[in-house]
This record gives structure tokens, C-alpha cells and sequence, in this order.
């Protein structure tokens, strides 16, 4: 699904990502974890494509294909999807109607026919169920006012409405509370399938709990310092970076 | 019988009194501006003595006023005397025979603002004979309206048919002396639309849809005047979301709106005359004098609008709350996209005791445009107690274009609340990545957050436009990112 090889990132100059080399097969689920500033969130703005993240070096193959020569929006209609860490509010626009363009965007981009109303509707409230995301919130101005919990659960309503190949996480988990972690994580598994990959970033082995991972890497100052199983996890929640980060 | 009668006499004046006989067959008046201009308008529209008289007295006004220039708008000096003002519509034979010979770019707009085929005939001028379906549905309408007693005409008519409801109202909200483009209209007006509800009734439907298929063909110089009797109601819309076309360069339309006690008029307005080119190059000047009077109490006036084309717009359309309890809205959105000058706002005058406004306007500047709100909100010493709510939002789409927000606020009243918000925004790069991680493309994420913006304003139009106004939205903006 995602082959990164030798990946070096330069933002406002400055080298970010320096040397990450990283392969996601189809269906497999990689939890990401490693310090604040370590490079995650900046790894998943470059692989949906976002400006200002310069590529210095290095390839990213997607379903074999050169990401770099996609549009965003292309990477968007071809499955890629990022569940930002801080989702950003869009004033004036319901969730069910952003929810409604986005899809029909993509589906307009990969030559399918865009849903009507009514088909929406039925689509969305089956999918928002689940994700306890109610009709209030659907009518609400995207992410405007929203609770850190409810912000989390728009962004994986989101990714159940547009059923991307490879789903980048952010952060999902943080400002969670017991319940809605469960809910979510719930919602992520639900989405698991043979044929869609996941990129879970995390500070904490909680998530992993709910959403077991194949792999865990942990990023450090731009480079995957270590990669292990699920097990990885665990030792960090009791040591800590600082044996893996000097090691 | 009456009415025959004073055009005839018209003429016989027309002739002889002031030895005028421009050929009044042709099909239009010679260029330039005079008495004579004037009289063959007049004459052409077989028009009573005293409408003439009218005309004349607002033309000889004309001569001693100056253009104003207090407005942020920059534009070439306008020759008045280098204009026609007067073409007889397009007979049949100048007309387009049939879509096919349309120009493909506005049929692309047409297209995209989804119009239906037998609307975009009518709207780009196809000469349509009389099984066209909408000449049907104009009749059912017409049907309709008569039933409830409510007069929709033209203005021509409604000054031959029913001079005494002219002779009353026209001219008395906006007098002919107002300002240099309404005294100009004053002289020179080609036609418009008269509307006269009755008594407590309710305008049976939108006085839009009607409008729609049968003024298209709206004249440089329009004139409309709506009346709204005790206790009635009547929404009106004004224009079209489809791209106008016109060679004349400067219009100069009056609205004039009166408000008995305890009606109201809902008025929205979608504007989009050509802007010119990307490079400021052509585009309509619009100077458009549009003021509401809630003349009895517990009556309220609303506008709506959603202003997108010209290449000048100079408008300001007003309330006079003179009644007690009365009411004055204004909603506006005003995009302006490449070189497009935007001067608009309102006027809320408060005379009334306890009436109140509010004035919620959006202004969207891209490229390299300029947009500025003026507005006034004015409370007179007697008017106790008036409220006012004002927010003026502001857009920027990219960083070669401008927004000002220029409020004037004067109050002879302390006892009135008066409430005043101004936000400037630009649209943000985390928000255009957002939505484009979601698939949409620069220009649909632009048009998005742009129609978020609008919202409030959105609501307030009748609701089969409030879709197509959002498509023209995004239109609007093409071309202003990337
Ligand atoms: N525009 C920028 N200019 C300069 N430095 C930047 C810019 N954007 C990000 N950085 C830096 O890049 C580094 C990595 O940031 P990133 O957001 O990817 O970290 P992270 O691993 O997601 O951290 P966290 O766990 O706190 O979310 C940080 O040191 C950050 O300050
Ligand atoms: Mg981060």
C-alpha cells in the first residue's frame, strides 16, 4: 500500500523528516509513536500533500504510484486520508453539508456517480450512529464550538463516509474521554479491513489496547528510531523515550 | 377611454407646442441627452401629459447637479451625452434564433448555475415563439394575481392604467431630486415593474418566478415602485443569477418601496451584470438608488442582497422607519473578484418610536478588487427607544485586494441601543487543506468557506435562489486562487 523510502523533509528551511524509510502492506495497521516535535504530524501533512513541506530526498510510492505528482485533492479521491490531530473548524458550513461535498467530490473525481439527498442522509445517519454523532451535531457548523471529543469523533465519521485505502490517525485518542475512546476505537475497527492500511499516531499505549496494531515504530528527531510489535508499545508506556531515543 | 384620450393629446402637444417630431418610428432615440430625448421616451411610451412634466422637471434638476464622488469607487469620467437613451427592445429578427448561436461561455454559466434549458432560451434572448412553456405559466401566474387583486406590471402600463396609484407614490420615497443617478432616472427611465398589494392581502406566491421569465430584458435606466397596502405582504425578487450582458455602460436604477401600516415587503436582489474582463476591462457601472419607507406603523421593509457582477456598484438600499414599531433589515453580500470597485451598505433613518434595524452584510473581495461597506444608522430626536444591530464581516481572498468598513452612526436620541460589529478575515491555508484533503478542488474549498461566510445571509433568500445564489457564489470566485 505506502512504500517511504529515505524520506527527508525540509519546512521553512529547516530539515524535519531526515532519512524515514517505512512500508505499510494492505491491511496492516502501524501505530507511529515518539516524542512531541519528533516529525508525526509532519509526516502526515506530507503524505496528503500539503504545501510548504518540501521533499528533499527520498519517494513515496502509494498503490505503486509517485504520491509527489498528485494534487492533494487527487491523493484525497485515490484513499488517502488524514484524520487531523487539531481538526479545523469551517464557520457557516453544516458537518452534513461538508460531509455531502466531500464525497461527491471525490466520487465526481474517480468518474462515480454523486449521491443525491436523500441517499446521503441514509448513508450518514447509518455511519453517524455508531460514532454517537447526532443529528444536533450534524446540523452544527463543522468542528465550530465542537468539543475536543467531538471534533475527534467528526474526523473518523468522516473516514467511515469516505472509506479511504490508507487513513492516517493523528492523535485520534487525545482528548478522549474512557467512553469515547471506546467509541471510537470501535469506530477505527470497524473500518479495519483486508484492503485498507492505517497509520495510527499516538503518545499512548491505551489506544493500542483498542486499535492492535501489526507494527509500532517510534520516531525520534525525523528518523524511525525503532520498530517492533505490539509489545513495543508497552515497554515505552514503562521506560519512557529517553533509553530508546539515546540508544 | 380617459387614458387614450391624454396620450393622444400628448402627441398633439408633442408636435406643436414644443416643435418636436423626432421620427418616432425609429428604434432608438439619437444619442445625447436633452429635452427632446426626453419627450421622444416619453412619447413612445404613450405617457400622459403629467408624466412628461415629470420627467422634464427631473431632467432640468439633472442639469444643476454634480456627479458625487465621496464613494470609494474609481472609474473613468462618464459622458452623459455620448449615450443612448433610448432602444426599443430587440425585435425577433436580431435575436439569437436558438441557443446554438449563444455565446458557449455564458451557456457554460448557465450550465453550471443549473438554469433550465426553456429559462436559459429566454434568458439569453432567444426569439421563442408563443408555444414557449413559459408563456403558459406566466398566464397561470397573471391568473393567479388578478384573483388576489394584486397589480404586477410594467411601469408603462401602470402609468397609463393606474395613474392615480403612480401619480401618488412614484417619487415619493426617493423625490426626484435625491441624488445626481436618481433625478437622472427620473428623466430617463425605459420601464420597470409596478406592484400595488391591496388591503390585508398576502401576495399568493413569490413575486419572483413571474419576474424571472418575463424581465429579463431589464432596461439601463429601471424603475419600480412597490406598494404594499395596510396589513399586506408580497416578497419580490430582482434580477438573476445568470450572467447579464448589456452594451450600455452606466446604469442608474430606483426602487422605491412604501410600506403601509402593518405590511411588509420582503426584497431580495441577486446583481450580477457583466464585471468586465480579468483585467478590469469593460464591466457595467452601477449606480443604483434603492430606498424602502415603512410609512405606517408596525410595518417592516427587508432587503436581500447578493451583489457579484458590474465593474462599479454604487448602492445603498435604505429604510426610513417613520412608522412606530417599524422594522428595517438588510442583508448583503457583496462579492468583488480582479478589478471589480464595491461601494455598498445601507441606511436605516430611525423617525418611529421603538423601531428598530439590523444590518447583517458580507463582503467577499479576491484578486484585485476593492469592497467597502458604508452604512449609516441615523436616530432622530423623537424616535424612542431605537435599536439597531449592525455586523459587517469581511473576507479577503488572497492579498492584492481590499475591505473597508466605513459606519456612521449619529444619534439625537440617548434612549436608543445601538450595537455595532466589524469582523476582517482571510481565508486560512489550514482551512483550504482541510477541505482539499477531503477531495475538493482549490476553487469548490474557496466556494465552500465562502458560502460558510454568507450564511446568515444565504437564509434569508427565498429558498429556490438561496441554491442558486451559492452556485454563483462559487462562480463569482473563479479564478481567484492559484
Ligand atoms: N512551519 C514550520 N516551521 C518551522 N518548524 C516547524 C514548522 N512546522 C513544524 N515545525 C517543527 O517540526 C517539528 C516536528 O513537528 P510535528 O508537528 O511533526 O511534531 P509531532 O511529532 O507531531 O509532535 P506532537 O507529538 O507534539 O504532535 C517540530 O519541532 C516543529 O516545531
Ligand atoms: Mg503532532
Amino acid at each position: 500500500m505506502l512504500e517511504i523510502k529515505d524520506l527527508h523533509v525540509k519546512v521553512d528551511g529547516k530539515e524535519i523528516l531526515k532519512g524515514i524509510t517505512l512500508s505499510v502492506g494492505t491491511g496492516e495497521v502501524h501505530a507511529i509513536m515518539g516524542p512531541n516535535g519528533s516529525g508525526k504530524s509532519t509526516l502526515s501533512y506530507v503524505l496528503s500533500g500539503r504545501e510548504g513541506y518540501e521533499i528533499t530526498k527520498g519517494e513515496i510510492l502509494y498503490k505503486g504510484k509517485d504520491l509527489r505528482a498528485m494534487e492533494i485533492e487527487e491523493r484525497a479521491a485515490a484513499g488517502v486520508f488524514l484524520a487531523f490531530q487539531y481538526p479545523i473548524e469551517i464557520p457557516g458550513v453544516t458537518t452534513m453539508t461538508f460531509l455531502k461535498t466531500a464525497l461527491n467530490a471525490q466520487r465526481k473525481a474517480r468518474g462515480e456517480e454523486e449521491l443525491d439527498a436523500v441517499k446521503f442522509l441514509r448513508l450518514v445517519r447509518e455511519k453517524a450512529g455508531p460514532l454517537n454523532v447526532s443529528e444536533d451535531m450534524l446540523k452544527r457548523p463543522l468542528n465550530v464550538g465542537f468539543s475536543g471529543g467531538e471534533k475527534k469523533r467528526a474526523e473518523i465519521l468522516q473516514m467511515a463516509l469516505l472509506e479511504p485505502s490508507l487513513a492516517v490517525l493523528d492523535e485520534t485518542d487525545s482528548g478522549l474521554d474512557i467512553d469515547a475512546l471506546k467509541v471510537v476505537s470501535d469506530g477505527v475497527n470497524a473500518l479495519r479491513s483486508p484492503d485498507r492500511s492505517m497509520i495510527v499516531i499516538t503518545h499512548y499505549q491505551r489506544l493500542l489496547n483498542h486499535i492492535v496494531p501489526d507494527k509500532v515504530h517510534v520516531l525520534s528527531a525525523g528518523r524511525i528510531v525503532r520498530t517492533g510489535g505490539k509489545e513495543l508499545a508497552h515497554e515505552l508506556e514503562e521506560t519512557g523515550y529517553a533509553d530508546i531515543v539515546e540508544a | 377611454m380617459a387614458v387614450r384620450e391624454t396620450v393622444e393629446t400628448v402627441d398633439e402637444v408633442g408636435k406643436y407646442k414644443y416643435g418636436f417630431f423626432t421620427d418616432i418610428e425609429s428604434e432608438k432615440a439619437p444619442k445625447g441627452l436633452n429635452e427632446d430625448t426626453i419627450r421622444f421616451i416619453s412619447a413612445k411610451k404613450d405617457e400622459p401629459e403629467w408624466m412628461l412634466e415629470w420627467r422634464l422637471e427631473a431632467y432640468r434638476r439633472w442639469l444643476t447637479m454634480q456627479e458625487p464622488s465621496w464613494a470609494k469607487v474609481n472609474y473613468p469620467e462618464i459622458d452623459f451625452q455620448d449615450a443612448y437613451y433610448y432602444s426599443a427592445p430587440k425585435s425577433d429578427e436580431d435575436r439569437p434564433k436558438s441557443l446554438d448561436e449563444v455565446d458557449p461561455k455564458l451557456l457554460e454559466t448557465y450550465e453550471k448555475l443549473g438554469i433550465p434549458l426553456s429559462e436559459q432560451k429566454m434568458l439569453a434572448g432567444v426569439a421563442v415563439d408563443a408555444v414557449f412553456d413559459s408563456v403558459s405559466v406566466a398566464t397561470t401566474f397573471k391568473g393567479k394575481l388578478k384573483e388576489a387583486g394584486v397589480i404586477f406590471c410594467p411601469m408603462s402600463e401602470a402609468i397609463r392604467d393606474y395613474p392615480d396609484l403612480v401619480r401618488k407614490y412614484l417619487g415619493s420615497v426617493v423625490p426626484v431630486s435625491d441624488n445626481f443617478y436618481a433625478t437622472l432616472n427620473s428623466a430617463v427611465f425605459s420601464d420597470g415593474s409596478f406592484v400595488y398589494i391591496p388591503k390585508g392581502v398576502r401576495c399568493p406566491m413569490e413575486l419572483s418566478t413571474y419576474f424571472r421569465i418575463n424581465e429579463a430584458q431589464t432596461g439601463q435606466f429601471e424603475r419600480t415602485l412597490i406598494v404594499a397596502d395596510e396589513g399586506s405582504y408580497v416578497s419580490y425578487l430582482e434580477g438573476c443569477t445568470a450572467p447579464m450582458r448589456d452594451e450600455n455602460q452606466v446604469h442608474a436604477a430606483v426602487v422605491e418601496l412604501v410600506a403601509l401600516e402593518g405590511a411588509e415587503i420582503k426584497y431580495s436582489t441577486v446583481q450580477n451584470w457583466y464585471p468586465g474582463d480579468e483585467n478590469g476591462k469593460g464591466g457595467i457601472y452601477n449606480f443604483v438608488t434603492k430606498r424602502g419607507d415603512c410609512r405606517g406603523a408596525d410595518s417592516k421593509i427587508s432587503w436581500t442582497q447578493v451583489e457579484t457582477g458590474s465593474a462599479v456598484t454604487w448602492k445603498y438600499p435604505s429604510c426610513i422607519l417613520r412608522g412606530d414599531n417599524s422594522v428595517g433589515e438588510f442583508y448583503s453580500i457583496a462579492i468583488s473578484n480582479n478589478y471589480q470597485q464595491v461601494d455598498s451598505g445601507t441606511k436605516m433613518i430611525h423617525l418611529g418610536k421603538n423601531t428598530s434595524s439590523r444590518i447583517i452584510s458580507k463582503g467577499i473581495s479576491a484578486g484585485k478588487s476593492s469592497n467597502t461597506y458604508r452604512g449609516l444608522v441615523s436616530v432622530h430626536k423623537k424616535a424612542e427607544d431605537a435599536r439597531n444591530f449592525t455586523q459587517c464581516d469581511s473576507l479577503l481572498v488572497g492579498d492584492k485586494c481590499s475591505a473597508h468598513t466605513v459606519p456612521y452612526i449619529e444619534s439625537k436620541n440617548p434612549s436608543a441601543v445601538l450595537e455595532h460589529e466589524a469582523t476582517t478575515s482571510k481565508i486560512s491555508e489550514d482551512q483550504l487543506f482541510y477541505c482539499m484533503q477531503r477531495g475538493l478542488g482549490e476553487e469548490e474549498a474557496v466556494a465552500l468557506l465562502v458560502n460558510g461566510f454568507c450564511r446568515d445571509v444565504l437564509q434569508q433568500l427565498p429558498m429556490e435562489f438561496a441554491v442558486e445564489a451559492q452556485k454563483l457564489v462559487g462562480i463569482s470566485l473563479e479564478g481567484s486562487v492559484g
